[in-house]
């Protein structure tokens, strides 16, 4: 496989005053948060959305993306008139912490000497790192309080996490098609991608960087085997069916529509995403499990929450299923919570929350816009 | 109604007269700033009516994932969920009523939903068409066949009411689980209230649908 190299685009970021303490016990200096903001905070400083993103997202939530070219990952629900409203509200988008889109991660120098990289050194960050930093960034953007923390996937785990860990500073919470911990099942996903990357010989321990190459078929691998995960057979049966290229039973050309349609996605993936960022990123799902920090009470990572919480999930999601949304919307009503809860009807997998799923965007549009009316925002 | 007390009113879009009649009846015993749980809420009525004239913070549970889509698209906290799975949860003495409104002759287990509802709320406030009404009795003894009513309209094999009650059949069960019926109420078919108010076998002949609001004795 040819070597695409990742093209150096300079992100918007700030710099976080002081050090930040991970999970982990590490202390990291000058760390760097890259973001993106739409729309316009107002006087009282009260509008603002933070918007998580998922495992291989950014912070491109709602324009073209400076590495690929392609629309806004969000942009049929980020935008003037859309579900998140920016001619209403302020929303932010920051790279996560061990991200490789401009945020301190792998891809980042340790320190001064900028051919130094953290690699494999990188200290493994937690959902909790990423909320902390993202935390700090809102703080340094002067903004107290979040009128609403919005994710899907494991974005929506940040969500969790930030309305367990802050949730004075959340006024309304939206966690979509997650999870409130890693099952095996998902554990054992991620694992395979993570031992296709180990296995490319270009991975070179993780040092791949020094010697110019990528451990792209490693990498695309794993894009592979996740992205069969975020589909559903219904959706896979409509795209492709057992539709064939050609008529050739060459076993190793793409014979299926199905083969080369992934194989596609994990060559695109690997040019715009870190090898040693990937294996950060889904360590960090997998040690997620939020109830296991209040005595495996998940309830009580919400105990006495004044948040609003919709909690949204996908029928045919088997990645992040029903049932666990259901379990942090029940655990939510045993803290007292304010929650409303919606399984939207789809055929399209986890990736649904990504598409065009118009009950789904008026359910998000018209829970914020109930919010909006309890916070005493200005329409 | 004339336009500009039409256009005066658009932000609310259920008024009090085109609700349901056991919603109406329901609404005026909530005491007003209570917090309620309204399960089986369909889109929300009751609970957007609550909120916005009584300041109350008002829930629902919806079995109907349609409504409940509706609903939260409308603004409201409502849950995906129904009576008989999703009141557990719920800590002691959570909201101020629990109420239930033509949904107890339909849950699998209507006892425990009861004493759910009354460990969750000081006040439950439950309606159900009463099985005792007269025209029900008239036409199982005149055809011999289970009787079809407009509001028992479907037939037997198809009908989600699969614990009808009479309303003496509630005053025993209150009774016997040991809750304190507080007020009561039975409704005629025009849906004016039912002059029997002191006689319960009077209410149980001639009331098409009863209200209860109970708490703990």
């Amino acid at each position: 496989m040819d070597q695409p190299e990742l093209p150096v685009v300079d992100h918007q970021h700030l710099v976080l005053d002081g050090p930040l303490m991970l999970d982990c016990g590490t202390e990291l200096s000058r760390v760097r948060i890259a973001y993106r903001t739409y729309g316009t905070l107002n006087a009282a400083r009260s509008n603002a959305i933070l918007i998580c993103h998922a495992l291989t997202g950014d912070q491109y939530v709602a324009e073209p993306h400076p590495v690929t070219g392609k629309g806004g990952w969000w942009d049929m629900v980020v935008g003037p008139g859309l579900p998140i409203d920016t001619d209403r509200y302020f929303v932010i988008c920051s790279n996560v912490l061990g991200g490789c889109m401009g945020s301190t991660g792998a891809r980042t120098p340790k320190a001064d000497d900028p051919n130094d990289l953290w690699g494999t050194d990188f200290p493994p960050v937690t959902i909790r790192d990423m909320v902390r930093a993202q935390k700090r960034m809102v703080e340094q953007l002067g903004i107290a309080r979040l009128f609403a923390v919005i994710g899907g996937s494991m974005g929506g785990m940040q969500v969790l996490q930030w309305a367990a860990s802050y949730p004075e500073a959340v006024f309304a919470a939206v966690p979509i098609a997650t999870a409130p911990y890693h099952s095996a099942q998902n554990i054992a996903f991620n694992e395979v991608g993570r031992q296709s990357i180990f296995a490319d010989a270009d991975w070179e321990q993780g040092r791949y960087w020094q010697s110019g190459k990528i451990p792209a078929r490693g990498l695309s691998v794993a894009r592979m085997v996740a992205h069969i995960t975020y589909l559903s057979e219904e959706a896979l049966t409509r795209k492709f069916g057992r539709r064939m290229r050609g008529a050739s039973l060459a076993v190793f050309n793409d014979i299926f529509e199905v083969e080369s349609y992934l194989r596609h996605q994990g060559s695109t993936f690997v040019r715009r995403f870190d090898a040693n960022s990937y294996l950060t990123i889904t360590r960090a799902c997998d040690w997620f499990d939020l109830a296991s920090d209040y005595d495996g009470n998940l309830s009580g990572a919400f105990a006495g929450t004044r948040t609003r919480f919709c909690v949204i999930s996908f029928t045919s999601d088997w990645l992040y299923p029903t049932s666990g949304n259901r379990a942090i919307a029940r655990a939510l009503n045993g803290a007292g919570a304010n929650v409303s809860f919606v399984e939207i009807a789809s055929d399209k997998g986890h990736d649904a929350f990504l598409l065009d799923e118009p009950d789904f965007h008026r359910t998000l549009g018209g829970f914020l816009k109930g919010c909006a009316d309890h916070a005493g925002l200005a329409p | 109604m004339n336009d500009a007390s039409r256009m005066a009113a658009e932000p609310v879009r259920y008024v009090a007269k085109n609700m349901r009649l056991d919603l109406r009846l329901i609404a005026e015993m909530i005491a007003p700033g209570a917090r309620v749980l309204d399960i089986g809420c369909g889109d929300g009525t009751l609970i957007e009516y609550l909120y916005r004239t009584h300041g109350c913070d008002a829930r629902g549970i919806e079995i109907d994932m349609a409504e409940v889509t509706r609903a939260v698209a409308h603004g409201l906290p409502v849950m995906h969920g129904d009576a008989d799975n999703d009141l557990s949860q719920y800590p002691d003495g959570s909201f101020d009523y629990v109420v239930l409104s033509r949904t107890l002759q339909a849950v699998e287990r209507p006892r425990e939903v009861l004493r759910q509802m009354l460990r969750i709320g000081r006040h439950a406030l439950v309606s159900f068409p009463n099985f005792g009404h007269w025209e029900l009795r008239w036409k199982l003894l005149w055809t011999g066949r289970m009787p079809n009513t407009t509001v028992w309209g479907k037939p037997w094999y198809e009908t989600p009411n699969i614990h009808p009650c009479t309303i003496q059949d509630f005053f025993d069960l209150a009774a016997q689980e040991g809750y304190e019926v507080e007020k009561w109420l039975a409704v005629d078919e025009a849906g004016q209230r039912s002059p029997w108010r002191r006689w319960p076998a009077l209410a149980n002949m001639f009331g098409e649908q009863a209200l209860f609001q109970l708490r703990k004795a």
